[in-house]
């Protein structure tokens, strides 16, 4: 299935989850990372369930945020 | 790293913050890195949710929509961008510590004097509890 992440169309097994993605993608410090599917957040705690499906667009977001 | 900014988004994120007081202002910035030098191209003013002088987060829809933009624009994101209404250029404690990307550049705008806003920007690394924040050379480039 194909899957567009972070603005690229790439290849996928069928029941790839978020948190599979992750783990595929490299992604750095992936606790600091928000992730969007079709410009919906998802919950880091659904991340292991939540399936992937053909045509889905996802973004990963680094957190941004301080303080004085 | 050398870092550019446009004199006309300077103003824009001045007087962005200047609006904001007393909340901390925030938002992104994006453009184009070539010979290591980064050229900020776009400056995004977002909202800082938070709404509070001590401390800022992105509106994550927000910063989800200027990723798209810059993605359309073709240009890179780059870091983010803060200012001190109060306090010096420089990244506070909190700021090393939710400082997660290591090739984001951070900048720093100070209200702290009237009328003197004083910019920064920083490249922080090394783990959450232990980072280390390293001042980048800042080129504020007059428009033409």
């Amino acid at each position: 299935m194909k899957i567009t992440v972070a603005g690229t169309k790439k290849e996928f097994d069928e029941g790839l989850t978020v948190a599979k993605l992750i783990e595929l993608e490299n992604v750095e410090t992936p606790q600091y990372v928000t992730v969007s599917v079709n410009e919906e957040f998802v919950d880091s705690g659904a991340f292991e369930g939540y399936e992937l499906h053909e045509g889905d667009e996802v973004e990963f977001l680094y957190f941004m945020g301080g303080g004085r | 790293m050398k870092i550019t900014i446009k004199r006309s988004d300077f103003d824009r994120m001045y007087e962005y913050a200047l609006e904001q007081r007393p909340d901390e202002a925030c938002g992104l910035i994006a453009g184009v890195e070539e010979d290591g030098v980064r050229r900020i191209e776009k400056v995004y003013l977002l909202t800082n949710i938070d709404h509070t002088n001590e401390h800022f987060s992105i509106d994550p829809r927000e910063h989800l929509a200027s990723v798209k933009d810059m993605r359309a624009n073709g240009l890179q994101p780059l870091g983010n961008w803060h200012s001190h209404p109060e306090t010096p250029s420089r990244p506070s404690e909190e700021d090393k510590r939710l400082a997660n990307d290591s090739n984001a550049s951070y900048l720093i705008l100070s209200l702290a004097e009237e009328g003197h806003p004083v910019l920064n920007s920083f490249h922080v690394e090394g783990p959450a509890e232990a980072r280390v924040s390293e001042k980048e050379e800042l080129i504020i480039l007059e428009d033409a």
